[in-house]
């Protein structure tokens, strides 16, 4: 009992390993082939030098993400076979066909399409390179529609029906797709994308003001990635509490232990900001209050009873201690990023958005964070979900694999390795490019070109007049 | 309604086609990797490098499609295989990782090019070393109960699947080789073709080596191949491996640049075939038929306009893909 138990926490541990750090590359990677997606439209339609200059520069750096983002992804396609055989057995019904046009709809639109945008520029003509760009871009959303569909679904299962065997019988579609939680998660995830790239585009073009406040490319980047700021970070707060109060409604355990809420109220209960919540004892120690407020979050009323997590059966409870803090967290640094965007307002507003090292110094500082959020965010609600994958319906025990503890320990501690050695040196290498200022006549992910046809020399774009011999490099 | 579909026979070759065109695709990207020690530092490496760093994304992904396929179509012996063949699959992803970051970082880092050289060497030799003994596991058959893999953690380690592994290897191999004499020129072709006649011999041979001992292992797969009448339809297999690979050494010997690429493919395609009809229709053998493992009707009803509409689109601008970056890979412009 007790190894069967410590093989299933293996197995949690490295899928959440697994997972949190593949998602990292596509929070990234849908905000960037969108900005990607504007910088060559700008330079479409304005034919200035210096948005081909951006787009350049940026997609070097999108190739590297893009491409940790497959190999991490092809790994999580198969995570739930290996480890989590029960659990495909009764959901695969469910999610599998939603997963499945993910990849029919999403990944190979992605993969077709992303060799043309890489290295095509100069053999397909301008208005055939942009259609690969934003059939990239447009991958990386329909990706994330399907993947948060089935997400979704695990967190508030609708439209199914249980056979006797056990297995998750899709009834009706529509509802298995829109059910209760997925357009809030939808937004919130994909607003908390656009805001990653923002930030870290942010980042690099206040890191080269620092250097010289004179370089166009680092003024034009962070003034988009600060008015991206300025309009999606409100927004961003506002989906969040959308999505807050759809959990209340669909999963009010998760709420109550972001909320730290251990014992119930009868008339408001207390926005607790800080405390260390004691699963063993079931009481939020040195508690940091606000008395009434998250009643007044929650309901939007001072006096509205709130239940606590003394209401339910302490097997219903996920451990609470994580879910409080990866909260605290991301809600802190969504507030943090609200400050940045409202400094750079004031900034914008005096005219000093480019002369203020102030202000880029913290656009610097403010570069990860989105990551983090992100992450947080994540762990908030997978780990809110706890004890069940499918919420309510099947634990998590009840889904692993038959799994031999030193099994997954042995390939848990592969993971680690090689995702802190190879994606160490992606992150390396993408800083590396990040530390290069952006410049007049930019160089694409070239190699020269990967590969030249013989007797093709005359390709489309190249006969096209308005474009200088350096921008056929790409 | 008159007419009926069997749905888990239209998704057992959905999920078919799927692995055929990763093999068909990835097998010669694969094959680059293993080759790459054979081929000198510079000139040739980056050519080969680059007449598939447009296209290996998109070739990679028919493996995610031939996964998430299989746990939408077929739920139960997704769960069943990849668990029963745990230590190859998580060795195959870790492989695919190392191979598919190498193709960026080589070029970001010219100091340690040599390194991720070998990463990419490596990475290739073991996915597709991991691929061929997944394959070899699963024909030899997996031990199930309740719905669960009932066997060890070693089971797929026997010499039958340690011989498709390395005949996959060897066979990838051939294709990156031949591959590479349709898409290059000079020296990298030259030695191509150097590479191609010991690797045509080697993969032939492996084939017929399996071949030969699959029909030993159960005696469904002896029936399947040698009971009259069937054996007059299945044995058009070998007497097609026969003609294909006379066709291949001609070729070869003739310096064609097409015919040894479209050989070696016509070869996996026997290969695949005779693997269907061993198998067919068990998907996790000797127990486990496509009807016992596949997703409610309802599943695949929703996912069949799918595959219907999107695989077709899918070649055709993999296709386009293809095409824009057709003709050899040269070497202006790494100077």
């Amino acid at each position: 009992m007790f190894e069967a138990l410590d093989a299933v926490l293996l197995a949690r541990l490295q899928f959440a390993f697994t997972v949190s750090f593949h998602f990292i590359f596509p929070s990234f990677s849908i905000g960037l082939a969108s900005y990607l997606a504007v910088l060559e439209g700008l330079w479409l339609s304005t034919g200035r030098q210096i948005y081909l200059d951006l787009f350049k520069y940026w997609l070097k750096i999108f190739a590297l993400v893009f491409g940790m983002g497959v190999v991490s992804g092809i790994v999580m396609s198969y995570q739930f076979g290996t480890n989590w055989s029960v659990f495909s057995d009764k959901v695969g019904p469910v999610i599998g066909p939603l997963m499945a046009y993910e990849v029919l709809t999403a990944f190979f639109l992605e993969a077709g399409f992303l060799g043309v945008m890489l290295f095509g520029m100069n053999r397909v003509g301008r208005t055939l390179h942009f259609t690969a760009t934003l059939a990239v871009a447009v991958g990386t959303f329909i990706s994330a529609f399907w993947i948060l569909a089935a997400n979704s679904w695990m967190h508030t299962p609708t439209g199914h029906v249980i056979s006797a065997g056990g297995q998750f019988v899709p009834a009706d579609w529509l509802a298995v797709i829109f059910n209760p939680s997925f357009p809030y998660r939808l937004v919130h995830t994909v607003f908390a994308a656009y805001l990653t790239t923002a930030l870290v585009v942010g980042a690099v073009g206040a890191w080269h003001l620092l250097r010289d406040h004179l370089n166009d490319g680092a003024r034009v980047m962070f003034s988009m990635a600060m008015g991206m700021i300025t309009v999606v970070a409100p927004l961003q707060i506002l989906a969040g509490d959308q999505q807050g109060l759809n959990t209340l409604e669909h999963q009010p355990v998760k709420v109550m232990a972001m909320e730290g809420h251990f014992q119930s109220y009868a008339d408001g209960a207390p926005l607790i900001l800080f405390g260390w919540p004691d699963q063993t004892a079931g009481v939020t120690r040195y508690a940091v209050e606000i008395p009434k407020a998250s009643s007044l979050i929650l309901k939007h009323a001072l006096d509205a009873p709130l239940k606590g997590l003394d209401s339910v059966d302490r097997k219903e409870w996920p451990p609470v201690a994580v879910v409080f803090w990866s909260f605290r967290v991301m809600v802190g640094l969504g507030f943090l990023i609200l400050t940045l965007a409202a400094f750079s307002m004031l900034a914008r507003l005096r005219k000093g958005l480019y002369d203020w090292p102030v202000l880029h110094r913290f656009a610097v500082a403010m570069g990860p964070a989105g990551f983090v959020a992100v992450i947080a965010g994540w762990v908030t609600t997978e780990v809110g979900r706890q004890p069940y994958t499918v919420y309510g319906l099947l634990r998590t025990t009840d889904s692993v694999s038959r799994l031999d503890a030193p099994a997954v320990a042995a390939s848990l501690l592969a993971f680690v390795v090689v995702y802190f050695v190879v994606f160490g040196a992606g992150v390396f290498y993408i800083l590396k490019l990040m530390n290069q200022p952006p410049h007049h006549g930019e160089a694409g992910p070239e190699r020269g070109e990967p590969v030249r046809a013989v007797g093709l020399m005359a390709g489309p774009a190249m006969a096209r007049p308005g474009i200088a011999p350096r921008d056929r490099e790409i | 309604m008159p007419f009926t579909v069997d749905l888990p026979t239209v998704f057992a070759f959905v999920i078919a086609f799927a692995i055929f065109a990763y093999v068909v695709m990835d097998g010669f990207d694969l094959g680059i990797g293993i080759l790459f020690p054979a081929l000198p530092a510079g000139r040739e490496r980056d050519s080969a490098m680059n007449s598939i760093a447009p296209v290996w994304d998109g070739n990679e992904t028919w493996l995610v499609l031939g996964g998430g396929g299989l746990l939408a179509a077929f739920p139960l012996a997704y769960g069943m295989i990849l668990s029963a063949l745990y230590a190859p699959i998580i060795a195959m992803l870790l492989a695919l990782i190392f191979r598919g970051v190498a193709f960026e970082f080589r070029w970001r880092d010219p100091g340690h090019r040599a390194v991720w050289d070998v990463a990419f060497n490596v990475g290739s030799v073991v996915a597709a070393f991991a691929q061929g003994v997944t394959l070899g596991a699963l024909l030899q058959g997996i031990a199930v109960q309740d719905r669960g893999y009932a066997g060890g953690w070693f089971d797929w380690l026997t010499p039958f699947s340690l011989l498709v592994g390395a005949s996959l290897v060897c066979g990838y191999a051939l294709l990156g080789a031949t591959w590479l004499i349709m898409k290059s020129e000079g020296p990298l072709q030259a030695r191509c073709y150097r590479l191609a006649f010991p690797l045509g011999i080697g993969a032939i041979l492996a084939m017929a080596a399996v071949s030969a001992w699959t029909p030993f292992l159960r005696e469904a797969y002896w029936l399947r191949w040698f009971a009259w009448p069937q054996v007059l339809f299945t044995a058009q297999v070998p007497l097609l491996v026969a003609i294909v690979s006379v066709a291949f050494l001609v070729g070869l010997h003739r310096r064609h640049h097409y015919t040894p690429f479209l050989m070696a493919l016509a070869l996996f395609t026997l290969g695949l075939a005779g693997l269907g009809i061993s198998l067919y229709p068990y998907v996790v053998p000797p127990a486990v038929s496509i009807w016992d493992a596949a997703a409610p009707d309802v599943s695949l009803r929703f996912m069949l306009p799918g595959v219907l509409v999107m695989v077709p689109v899918i070649l055709a601008y993999t296709g386009y893909s293809y095409w824009v970056f057709r003709g050899k890979t040269g070497h202006e412009g790494y100077h």
